[in-house]
Formats: C-alpha cells, sequence, structure tokens
C-alpha cells in the first residue's frame, strides 16, 4: 500500500522525533490521565490546542492518520449520543442549573447537558492526537530500550514495540488480503450493504490471524536463536541519554497534572461551572 | 586425522506432533573447516538435521530422541539453546521474517545486546563486521528496505558477530534472484575461507549451490541419509534425480549427448571439464540431429498496456514507469528481474489492487471502468503466499467462494467446482479440510479458486518458490496443461530454468522500467540484459561456450526441447 497511508513510526527532523521516547510517554501518560480526570474546560481547551499545534509541528499528515482518526470519530459520536439517550438530565444535575434550549418530554435538551457533552468532546481531542503522535513519531526500538530504563522488563518493553513495529506489517497483508478477497467476488466497498461489509471483512481476518501467527512463530525462533532472554538484563544498540528537552517536556508534563490538582480546589470539584 | 565437529550416532527423533519417527538412524560425521551441502526433497528430515545442529531440537521442537548428536563436542540433549548459539549461527530460510532490529545496525547487534555489551563495544563491532562485507552504508536503512541479496548480507552479519565455528544457512536462495543468489553463494564462500567455519548449507537447488566448491554432499530422503559423498563421487552416482532433487543442467545435457561422464573426473564446475574435441564434436552432433519445434502463435491480442506506472511513495527510488507491451490470447509469459523491480507492482496493478498511471485495456475494454471484482472474472491473480488467500475451512467451500458470492445457484456451484477439482486434480480430496494439504496442494486449491471463475488470464506470483522439484514439477506440468487448453498465463518467477522450460516469452525488468521483451533464449543469452535484469546465464550456455560450439544458443534451444518433449 501507499508509503503514507501506514499507521507506523515514520523517521523525521522535529523536535518532536528528537525527544526521548521515555520522555514522550510519561508525557502522554500524565496528561492523559490529567484530561480524563478534570472537567475544567479552559484546561481542556488550552491542551486541545497545545496537541493540534504538536501534530503540526511533527510534520504529520492527514492522509497518514484520516483512517483511524475518521474511524474514532464515529465512536465518539455514538458514545456522545448513548449518553445523552441514557441521561438528558445528566447535564442539570452536575451544573445545579436548567436552561432548556428544546422542549422534548423525555430528551429535552438544556444548555447544561450540552456543555458537558462539549467537554467530552474536548477529550477526545485531547488525547487521541497525543497518542497518534506518540505511535507516528516514536522509534519503537527506542521506546522498548526506555520502558527497559524506567524499569520494565525488558522482554515485556521488546513485546511491546514488536508489537508496534508490527502495525505497519499487518496493515499491508490486511490490504493485500483484503484486494486478493475483494478479487474473488468480496465487495466491500460501499457499493454492499453494511451486513454483508461485516461478513466480508471476517473473510479477511482469518487468514491475517494464520499468517500473523506463523510470523510470529518466525520471529520468536529467531530471537531466541540470538540469545533474547538468556540473561536477566541487556543492553541497547539505540539507546539514548536525556537532554534539556527532555527534562523540560517531563517538568511540564508533571507542572500540568499539578495544574489540575489546582483546578480541584478552584473549582470545588472536577467540574468547571460556568452556570452558577 | 581431524576431530569432527558434528557427530551423529545411530541417531533418531520423532517430533511429538507426529506418529512416525522423522529422522531414522542417522550416522554422520562432519570435521571442522567442511563445506557441505544437505540436499534432499521437501520433507525429508533435512531441516530437522539443521534443526539439531543449532539446538533447536529438542529445545523448542520436543520430541523423542535415540542415538547420540555431538555438535562441538556437546550433546544436544544436555545443552540449552543459549549455549548452542555460540556453536551454531543459524540463517533461516526468510531472511524477511528473522529481522528483528528496525535498522539494519541494530539487528546486526540484537545478539550482542543479548549479551549485555556496552554500547561502544557494540558499534565498534558492528562497524568491523559491515566494513568487512560492505555494507556500510546500509547501516541505518530498514532491513526491509533492501533487496533480496543485500537482505541475506544483514542476516549473515547479524550472526558473524557470535564468531561461532558452524555456519548453518536453511535455504539461503529461496528468495533470491538469480544474481544475488551468485553473490551470496560467493560471500559464504569467502567468509568460510577467513574464518575457517564448517560451513553447512541446506537447499535442494543443488546447480546454484555448486557455483562456488562443495567438500561434500550429504543427500538426505525419508529420514535416512541416502547418500554422503564427496561432491564429484556423488555426481557421478546419479542418486540426485533418484530422490527428486535436481541434477545440474549441464551435467543432464552432457548425459542427454552421450558423453560419457563416468571417465571424467571432476564435473562439479563446468570451468574444469576436460575440453576435448571428442565431447565437442558430441555436443555438436547432438545439437543438430535436435529437432527444434516452434510453437505456432496466432498472435491474437488481449490484455494491452499503454504507458502504465505506479508509485508507492514520493522517495521511493525506483517507481514502476512506462510500461508498454500486448499480451497475446494464449500467452505463456514469464515476468522476470530483480528483487524489487516492479514484477509484483505490474500484476497488482493489471488485477486492479492498486490504481494506475496509464492505460490497461483487455480487448478494447478500458479495465479502469471495472471494480476489482470485475476485473476478477476476466483476470485471475494467484498470490505467492496462499495463506493471504485461503479463507475457508473446507476445499470444496474455498473454491466455491467467489461463485457463492456472485450469487450463482448452488446446482451450478457444484458443477463447476467439481470440474474445476478435477482439472486440478484435487477431486479425491474435495472433502477434505485444507489444513491437511501440502504447500503444493495448498497452491492448487488457491489455483482452482481463481480458475472456477474462468478468467481468460491467470497470473501467478512465484508460483514455485521454494518447492522441491517435485511439487514444482507438479504446479508447472498442471500451468502447462492449463495453457494447452487456452488459457493465458502469467508467472512471475527468479528460476530461470522454468523460464526456458515452460514459457515462450519473457518481460524483463529492472528499476521499474520494462528492459525487454522477447523470447527467454534471447534474454538469457544476451549478456548485458543479463546484467541488468540481475539474471543468471544458464549452465547450458556456459557449458556450450566452453566447448566452443559454433551456435550456443541452439544448443540451449536443442536441450530446452529435448525436456520438454521427456
Amino acid at each position: 500500500m501507499n508509503d503514507s497511508k501506514i499507521l507506523g513510526y515514520q523517521p523525521g527532523n522535529s523536535f518532536i522525533h528528537a525527544l526521548n521516547a521515555t520522555t514522550k510517554m510519561i508525557f502522554l501518560i500524565l496528561v492523559s490521565i490529567a484530561c480524563m480526570v478534570t472537567y475544567d474546560t479552559r484546561f481542556l481547551i488550552a491542551i486541545c490546542i497545545l496537541s493540534l499545534i504538536l501534530l503540526k509541528v511533527a510534520g504529520i499528515k492527514w492522509k497518514q492518520v484520516s483512517f483511524i482518526v475518521k474511524f474514532i470519530i464515529v465512536f465518539a459520536i455514538i458514545n456522545i449520543i448513548a449518553v445523552f439517550i441514557f441521561q438528558p438530565t445528566y447535564g442539570e444535575i452536575l451544573y445545579h442549573s436548567k436552561t432548556v434550549l428544546i422542549n422534548a418530554g423525555y430528551f429535552t435538551l438544556t444548555a447544561q447537558e450540552l456543555f458537558y457533552l462539549f467537554n467530552v468532546i474536548l477529550k477526545y481531542i485531547c488525547s487521541i492526537p497525543l497518542v497518534l503522535l506518540f505511535l507516528l513519531t516514536t522509534n519503537p526500538s527506542q521506546f522498548a530500550a526506555s520502558l527497559n530504563k524506567i524499569g520494565v522488563s525488558y522482554k515485556v518493553a521488546y513485546a511491546v514495540s514488536l508489537a508496534l513495529r508490527y502495525i505497519p506489517n499487518i496493515q499491508e497483508s490486511y490490504w493485500s488480503i483484503s484486494a486478493a478477497q475483494q478479487a474473488r467476488g468480496n465487495e466491500l466497498s460501499k457499493k454492499a450493504s453494511l451486513g454483508k461489509r461485516i461478513h466480508g471483512i471476517l473473510n479477511i481476518v482469518t487468514p491475517l490471524i494464520f499468517s500473523s501467527l506463523d510470523r510470529i512463530d518466525t520471529i520468536s525462533t529467531a530471537m531466541q536463536l540470538r540469545r533474547f532472554g538468556s540473561k536477566k538484563k541487556r543492553t541497547w544498540y539505540v539507546a539514548e541519554n536525556f537532554n534539556l528537552a527532555d527534562y523540560l517536556v517531563t517538568t511540564l508534563a508533571f507542572i500540568l497534572v499539578l495544574v489540575v490538582i489546582l483546578l480541584f480546589k478552584v473549582n470545588s470539584g472536577r467540574f468547571y461551572n460556568p452556570f452558577v | 586425522m581431524t576431530e569432527p565437529i558434528i557427530e551423529f550416532k545411530d541417531f533418531s527423533f520423532k517430533y511429538n506432533s507426529q506418529a512416525e519417527p522423522t529422522l531414522k538412524n542417522i550416522n554422520l560425521k562432519i570435521n571442522k573447516g567442511e563445506k557441505i551441502l544437505l540436499a534432499g526433497p521437501s520433507g525429508s528430515g533435512k531441516s530437522t538435521i539443521g534443526r539439531c545442529l543449532n539446538g533447536l531440537i529438542p529445545n523448542i521442537y520436543q520430541g523423542e530422541v535415540k542415538g547420540k548428536c555431538l555438535v562441538n563436542g556437546k550433546d544436544i540433549t544436555s545443552t540449552s539453546l543459549f549455549d548452542f548459539s555460540f556453536t551454531t549461527s543459524t540463517i533461516l530460510q526468510d531472511a524477511d521474517s528473522q529481522f528483528i532490529g528496525l535498522t539494519v545496525g541494530e539487528d546486526i547487534a540484537f545478539a550482542l545486546e543479548n549479551d549485555c555489551q556496552p554500547k561502544d563495544k557494540m558499534h565498534q563491532t558492528v562497524n568491523q563486521w559491515a566494513d568487512e562485507l560492505k555494507i556500510k552504508e546500509l547501516l541505518t536503512q530498514s532491513p526491509q528496505s533492501l533487496s533480496g541479496g543485500q537482505k541475506q548480507i544483514v542476516a549473515l552479519a547479524g550472526v558473524l558477530v557470535d564468531e561461532s565455528p558452524i555456519l548453518l544457512f536453511d535455504e539461503p536462495l529461496a528468495n533470491l534472484d538469480p544474481a544475488s543468489g551468485l553473490k551470496t553463494m560467493a560471500i559464504i564462500d569467502k567468509i568460510q575461507k577467513e574464518l575457517n567455519a564448517t560451513v553447512i548449507i541446506i537447499e535442494h537447488r543443488v546447480e546454484e549451490v555448486l557455483s562456488q566448491p562443495i567438500d561434500r554432499i550429504i543427500l538426505v530422503n525419508e529420514g535416512t541419509i541416502v547418500a554422503d559423498q564427496p561432491t564429484n563421487q556423488l555426481l557421478h552416482s546419479h542418486t540426485l534425480e533418484k530422490i527428486g532433487v535436481r541434477e545440474p543442467l549441464y551435467l543432464k545435457a552432457l548425459t542427454a549427448a552421450d558423453v560419457n561422464l563416468s571417465s571424467i573426473k571432476e564435473v562439479d564446475q563446468i570451468s574444469t571439464l576436460p575440453v576435448s574435441e571428442k565431447i565437442s564434436d558430441k555436443l555438436a552432433a547432438w545439437t543438430k540431429q535436435a529437432k527444434i519445434t516452434k510453437k505456432e502463435a496466432d498472435n491474437l491480442p488481449l490484455l494491452k498496456l499503454d504507458h502504465v506506472g505506479y508509485q508507492y511513495s514520493k522517495n521511493q527510488p525506483y517507481p514502476l514507469k512506462d510500461v508498454s507491451t500486448t499480451i497475446n490470447q494464449g500467452d505463456f509469459i514469464s515476468i522476470v528481474g530483480q528483487n524489487g523491480a516492479g514484477k509484483t507492482t505490474l500484476c497488482r496493478t493489471i488485477c486492479g489492487f492498486i490504481s494506475n498511471e496509464g492505460k490497461i485495456t483487455l480487448k478494447d475494454q478500458n479495465l479502469s471502468d471495472l471494480s476489482i471484482k470485475e476485473r476478477a472474472e476476466k483476470i485471475g491473480y494467484v498470490m505467492q503466499d496462499p495463506n493471504q488467500m485461503i479463507s475457508q475451512k473446507m476445499i470444496f467451500d474455498e473454491i466455491a467462494l467467489g461463485l457463492r458470492l456472485r450469487n450463482v445457484d448452488e446446482e451450478t456451484i457444484k458443477q463447476k467446482v467439481d470440474q474445476t477439482l478435477k482439472i486440478c486434480g484435487l477431486y479425491p480430496f474435495r472433502h477434505w479440510p485444507i489444513s491437511a494439504l501440502s504447500f503444493g496442494q495448498k497452491k492448487r486449491v488457491t489455483i482452482a479458486a481463481i480458475l472456477v471463475l474462468e478468467p481468460e488470464i491467470i497470473i501467478l506470483d512465484e508460483p514455485t518458490a521454494g518447492q522441491d522439484w517435485k511439487t514444482y514439477t507438479e504446479i508447472m506440468s498442471f500451468l502447462k496443461h492449463l495453457n494447452t487448453i487456452g488459457k493465458t498465463i502469467i508467472i512471475i518467477t527468479h528460476d530461470m530454468h522454468l523460464m526456458l522450460e515452460y514459457t515462450s516469452r519473457s518481460l524483463a525488468f529492472a528499476k521499474g522500467k520494462l528492459i525487454a521483451d522477447t523470447t527467454p533464449i534471447e534474454l538469457l543469452t544476451n549478456q548485458a540484459l543479463i546484467k541488468e535484469a540481475s539474471l543468471k546465464r544458464t549452465s547450458l550456455y556456459d557449458l556450450a561456450k566452453h566447448y566452443n560450439l559454433p551456435d550456443p544458443n541452439k544448443f540451449v534451444q536443442a536441450y530446452i526441447n529435448f525436456e520438454q518433449q521427456n
């Protein structure tokens, strides 16, 4: 498939590419947790803008991520509709006020509910770009080296990095198997009904799993033949040191967490309430 | 007397998953510094012997061991896999799937990383081997982006860092284009001499391995050693073909011309064959008497490519470009050329898997108007790996899938599938699960699944890669049969002999361009084209040259004809 469509590490020269993988991971984990915990709209908007700017700085193209982003958007919308359907009054309870916008019995839409849903969407926009950023700018081997450095067993670290590495490979096999299936007459385009398409995709998954299992078998043999797992420790050819930028970014991540904790005090709770 | 570094004594092995032992009562000694070829058909047990040498048996593949096997003085039943890795270095068959590191440098360093070597020392060792093997400029590239030959060399560097006394190569030529295969053999030879290592090569492509001198050939069949002789002695005995391994072509040609091989002492290299007028005369006479039948082509144009191209990404060095040609009804075409020259890409564009520049027409119909599904009814594509195509559990269902998805009624399906099963020789297996089939049979199932849609053209991507001679003959004679009943067949291949013997026309690719469209013989006797497309001159031609025959091309043609008739 086309290179630019592949969701995986691609080398680059941006400041984000140059950061140590450990730094990026710490930043991703801390900021994501901060965004999950808080409902402070101002904080979320700030992080949103920050993560979109970072995507831009890293030079990531829309083509690379369009598929996965569209996929997530669909899920996000389903999620939001579900939240609304299950409890349209949740906003009023949270924000202790009620401003009716559309009167429709059970489905009465209030400004408070709308504001709450807006916050939920913001959370998606905060964390998804960060995850993509991490996947696309982190060399999997360096990532493994840094996981190992912060105390994760090197076997686990290597497993994670191999998994990351195989995303592009599996994507590629998926495309070729999919093309072969379409040639057999398995219509996967928009012309077919959703049910048929889901059934069609199942026909791709079987060969995909079997060919992936074969590959895993070979690679694990190859690794053992070269003494992977023979010692308690291992060293890393690509290990990198922490630079000034890494310390700064890590500090920033901790500051952001601190801000969220302070906002708890300011808002006396997780929610920022503009209505009262 | 040198001490044997490898010794099997009354050794038998049975995998836990199998009922019968795979190796039966093996007795074998290999001395330090020897260069051995381990040959045999698929399933003969040659890979199992290899697995004993690197400790995969009994550490990973468990089973029942009888007798003794000592490698570098260590009993395989009481040595761990990790200890073995310092004794035996293994280069696995598929270089692609054994790369672990993300860059070449990292991959070479993998074993050193596991030994906890400090970073500076690792970089030093890696650089030293990269210098030695002349791959220094590749160190920062991804192993997957290299050509087939480069991949083999990187895989080799990754095990040479261990400096172990035994080097084991598991089918090193299976996925290489002919020129890279030759180069790989030359490098193995050079390293062996420098390190005085013991080299064991598992291969069934005997002729290619013999491009460099080999001390001894060990033939394995059905779990026993059927021959263990110095190379020349073995070649004299003609045991290779009895167990389904192809003999070097030039020897077959000499035999066919009634040259008495047993009177020649050294037959393992063409260059050392004695030049005598008697032999030259015999070969010339044989060429003269050979009837050369030319197939009449009706040249009814079927598929037309007009400036077809495709580019995967902007920085792709050699995208497929400007391919224009016409494929005629009933053609049997081979597409050849270097790894990465654009062969598979071209076939994918023809099938509509990827969109293309330029225009492709089938009988005046522009193919860009058709979906993948609609094209597949006219042009069938059989992928290299059958596991990527098979999605059903039962043979009948797999072949019926295409028809069922086209809403054909069950009765017609049954009739068509049965008919296809018969053509493909799979009828007796129709109720079998696919998992019970051998690789060659699976391949035939995938061909059948395409054939049932009654396409006019069938494209096959390396249908015989990694197959032994028996399976190879089976697949190829089946395709030949399809061709005689009127199907147009296009094959991507690295096998020069396949191209010569079965196909009538060759398209050669280099660096994304179509550089030749001619008969296989013309192609393989044109030195410039051979070099550009990374092919290998056939040994028949070398033989004819060696004996100064007046028309080497005619000799090659005569022999190919002779083979086709037998």
